[in-house]
């Protein structure tokens, strides 16, 4: 095969389509050009054929919920390595959160992000516009002109910290209405979770550090979800991490109030227990719950009251973690472990099948996001947005072997239950193996 | 074998036992004319205190030095927003020094943890206070007075009051008392005492006159005025009102019950000035038997090839 | 470092009369070099040096009719092989009344062996005042001094190879008198118990 050219064919045999039936899928043109044994006669010299016997193919994931840190904090990552992490963990579509520096609250800076993204080729970057200037949670940002702009923002959010004025969020709810926007929330409120370092319960209570208490969450999911009912917005819940959140977004759903939330693989998998040996790499905002949390959130994910799974992959340099608790920055890295996280977190329990777990990895969050052409059925005539897994083989986490720029990764050591082996975007394969494609 | 003493809970009932008694036959140094001992001589303990507290660091470095220890003190007031570089580099610093035992002051809860299980420094770690977490060799010198005033801590009824959700003090005597088979009580205002404080070896109550009945001993803890405006408790004079000890409270005590305060004291706040120099109170006592206990536990930690502690089972 | 497993394999090579009587005579040795008990104060090392203090000096004052001083002294602090092993807990050091200065210090220990104990002994005595002199009281002198360190007082001269265990029972901690020689497995004397001086 010619080392030079990439191939603009690709066969892949014997592929589970969603972990069900297998079946030959021929990718030519951007487009899944056939399936079945009609994939076979479309191929020719130019075709390069994969073997996928025992893999799981899905759609190619898309993440609601990234940390690129461009422009601002390259040395933790840029949108190039981010893209690259993304790439290799599955993802052929990633919203870049607007905490950047500068912020991402102007149509120039979500154009730039999503310049960049264009350049790197390797998932589309879908910037997130802030909510409100400089994050400052006081006057609205211009959401219009940034959904206007090159970036076609739908998304918008403050993330990192909390719209907690409820005057201005429901301003922004009504706001984004006229574009088909939609208000992403961190929910958080703030003078309950002054210095709060982790989450508050037994644990915190013991080690001495000041609690983050679930009510700070559930409340101002609460007012959210009324507010929408209220003024007929559509509401989107970043990174629900309780039991009780989990419980109002139900009762929300059931009175039709059109809300979705997300849940990150750390939240469906650790509790803080694991602050007891306080390690950075186990800070992060939300912080780690209790195992009831956990049970919580993954029948929560199990039956759709929490629509996708979104990694809030958080990079952080290590000069930012590697140092006492207080000091340390929250977050962890995400989009490479994302589908082995939720594998041994919901497939192997049979939580979810990898159907339902394309549904809420692809499908949903690329409805949240309005995206056309991510989260399609495989299908004939859509486009090659594909992602193989193999959820045959466990594997152990290596941070050394990673692409993103920082290894603040909980998981290190860890052995998961699935990988991605290989994603194509448009067609065209972006990473294998744990690779990407030049 | 322990080779850290990071919080109270690291010490078996041997462990303590071993501290209190070791503390009580080196208290007796004080009375010789030589109040030295030649055993730590070639060890070098570093004293590395990130918050001010003269009292507790002059005890460590007295401890250290009647063992004839070289003692290193490096006070590193870092800004609330110094980043871990800091204490790593420190660290590294201490290490490159030969420190054979860190004691450790900080303002950042598990930092003591952090040096300890980081591989930056070899050495023995001592945890003086780590923000609000643990002081154990505060909770070790407590003990040892209650012990010499009550001859024995099992069975013995212990109340702690005070601001319990922010007292690394208060963690640790808990947990230690507990280990020595005492039955501690806390008192404090609901706006102070920590979530899943159920799960804690030990009683509560918001009131204080009714849990000072039968207390052989009382520890007060010291409370911030600060607190007050964040609305831990309304005013200055409701908090003594309701939680001070006071000449008539103490009155109330058994004949044979001990008053105590780590310190430094709010005279007016949680004790009054007659109750802090009465005959009951132990305070200044238990500076002097501070220096004693830390003597035992940097002996037992550096005096022999390994640390003498087996560490909570 | 196992023991013999059974004590049937131990020795007894002094009884607890005999152990009675070496005593007694030790008192009288130490009042006839000493003319006298006056100035002298006896200093057990703990463990099992001190109730034979104290029962030497029980001995002394019913020959004499007068009291006669007596303590403890721990060596643990001033061992050279601390550093061997983890660090040991401490025996009590309780002086008389009157001090050590200008005393004559008899230091009663049960095993003299290698003489490191008494070395430390020394050292110990240095840090608590002058004595005028120190003399040493021992039950039992098994030989393999490593250090120039003699007794002035032997209860039992004991020839013994250094493979085999000497122990010393007495009644206030063992519940009975005996000297027991027991074993023959290699046991080095650097790092005896207490039991070897």
């Amino acid at each position: 095969m010619s080392a030079s050219a990439p191939a603009r064919r690709y066969l892949i045999k014997g592929a589970s389509i969603l972990g069900g039936e297998s079946h030959d899928l021929l990718l030519a043109d951007g487009l899944i050009a056939a399936i079945g044994s009609a994939a076979g006669d479309g191929a020719d010299s130019g075709t390069e054929t994969l073997d996928a016997f025992g893999l799981v193919a899905l759609p190619g994931l898309v993440d609601l919920h990234t940390h690129l840190r461009e422009p601002g904090r390259e040395d933790a990552e840029t949108v190039a390595s981010g893209s690259a992490a993304a790439a290799v963990g599955g993802f052929t579509a990633v919203h870049a959160m607007a905490n950047t520096d500068p912020v991402a609250d102007t149509a120039g800076v979500v154009e730039q992000v999503w310049h960049l993204g264009r350049r790197a080729g390797l998932c589309d970057v879908y910037p997130v516009g802030a909510v409100t200037v400089g994050l400052g949670g006081s006057e609205l940002a211009e959401l219009g002109a940034m959904a206007e702009s090159a970036a076609r923002v739908r998304i918008f959010s403050d993330d990192g910290k909390c719209v907690s004025d409820a005057v201005l969020m429901r301003r922004a709810l009504e706001y984004v209405k006229a574009f088909d926007g939609v208000v992403a929330q961190h929910a958080q409120e703030p003078r309950l979770t002054e210095g709060a370092q982790m989450n508050e319960g037994t644990v915190s209570g013991v080690l001495g550090l000041r609690g983050w208490p679930a009510v700070a969450e559930e409340s101002i999911i609460a007012r959210d979800v009324l507010l929408a009912g209220h003024v007929g917005s559509r509401l989107h819940v970043c990174h629900v991490s309780t039991a009780g959140s989990v419980e109002i977004l139900r009762w929300a759903k059931g009175k039709g109030i059109d809300v979705t939330a997300e849940v990150t693989p750390h939240h469906l998998f650790l509790t803080d227990e694991l602050v007891r040996s306080y390690d950075p790499r186990y800070k992060v905002n939300p912080p780690l719950r209790t195992q009831d949390d956990v049970d919580a959130l993954r029948r929560g994910l199990a039956d759709g009251t929490i629509d996708a799974v979104a990694t809030d992959h958080a990079p952080h340099s290590l000069e930012d973690k590697d140092c006492e608790w207080a000091a340390a920055a929250m977050g962890m890295v995400g989009l490479e472990t994302a589908v082995g996280v939720v594998a041994s977190a919901m497939v192997e329990t049979g939580l979810l099948d990898w159907a339902e777990v394309a549904d809420r990895m692809s499908v949903r969050p690329a409805q949240i996001g309005r995206l056309k052409g991510q989260g399609r059925p495989i299908a004939a005539g859509e486009p090659a947005n594909l992602v193989l897994i193999d959820s045959a083989t466990r594997y152990t986490v290596d941070p050394t072997t990673m692409l993103s720029r920082s290894r603040n990764t909980p998981y290190a050591g860890a052995e998961l239950a699935a990988r991605p082996v290989a994603t194509f975007l448009r067609g065209r394969l972006t990473a294998r193996e744990g690779e990407v494609e030049a | 074998m322990t080779r850290h003493l990071l919080s109270a809970a690291d010490l078996s009932f041997g462990d303590a036992t071993l501290i209190l008694d070791t503390a009580d036959e080196l208290a007796r140094l004080s009375d010789r004319p030589v109040k030295k001992l030649p055993t730590l001589r070639g060890r070098t303990v570093v004293n590395l205190f990130f918050e001010d507290s003269t009292r507790t660091r002059i005890s460590f470095e007295a401890a250290a030095k009647r063992l004839s220890a070289d003692v290193i003190n490096f006070s590193a007031k870092g800004s609330s927003v110094s980043k871990g570089e800091s204490l790593k580099d420190t660290a590294l610093t201490l290490e490159a020094m030969g420190a054979d035992a860190v004691v450790i002051r900080h303002g950042a809860s598990g930092a003591p943890h952090t040096l300890a299980h980081s591989g930056w420094i070899g050495g023995s770690i001592v945890n003086a206070g780590d923000g609000t977490h643990e002081h154990p060799t505060q909770a070790l010198l407590d003990a040892f007075t209650m012990r010499k005033h009550l001859t024995t801590l099992e069975g013995r009824k212990v109340v702690v009051v005070g601001d319990v959700l922010h007292s690394r003090v208060a963690r640790s005597n808990v947990l230690l008392l507990a280990t020595l088979g005492a039955d501690v009580t806390l008192v404090a205002p609901p706006t102070l005492l920590p979530v899943g404080i159920d799960s804690w070896p030990c009683a509560y109550s918001y009131d204080l006159d009714s849990s000072l009945a039968g207390a052989d001993a009382v520890m007060m803890l010291r409370v911030q005025q600060e607190r007050m405006n964040a609305a831990f408790f309304p005013s200055v004079r409701e908090y003594s009102r309701r939680y001070g000890l006071d000449g008539d409270r103490m009155a109330r005590l058994p004949d044979h019950s001990i008053v105590m305060h780590p310190g430094p004291m709010n005279r007016g706040l949680e004790i009054t000035a007659e109750v802090a120099d009465s005959e009951r109170a132990v305070i200044v006592e238990q500076v002097t038997n501070g220096v004693s206990v830390r003597m035992a536990v940097l002996y037992l930690l550096l005096g022999g090839s390994d640390s003498a502690l087996s560490g909570a089972e | 470092m196992a023991r013999s497993d059974s004590a049937a394999e131990d020795r007894e090579v002094l009884d607890a009369e005999d152990v009675q009587r070496a005593l007694t005579r030790i008192a009288h040795e130490v009042l006839e070099r000493n003319k006298g008990a006056q100035s002298v104060v006896l200093l057990g090392i703990p463990t099992r040096g001190v109730p034979l203090a104290e029962r030497l000096a029980e001995r002394i004052s019913e020959v004499e009719g007068s009291q006669v001083p007596f303590g403890s002294l721990d060596i643990t602090m001033f061992r050279d092989d601390l550093r061997l092993r983890p660090a040991r807990g401490l025996g009590r050091t309780e002086l008389p009344a009157g001090g050590i200065d200008d005393a004559v210090v008899v230091l009663v220990d049960d095993v003299l062996f290698s003489g490191r104990s008494i070395r430390a002994a020394l050292d110990a005595l240095g840090e608590l005042g002058r004595p005028r002199s120190v003399q040493l009281a021992v039950l039992v002198d098994r030989g393999h001094r490593q250090f120039p360190i003699r007794a002035d007082y032997v209860g039992k001269n004991l020839p013994t190879s250094t493979r085999e265990t000497v122990r010393v029972l007495v009644a206030e901690v063992d519940g009975q008198d005996a000297v027991l020689i027991g074993g023959s497995e290699p046991r080095s004397i650097e790092t005896d118990g207490e039991t070897s001086s």
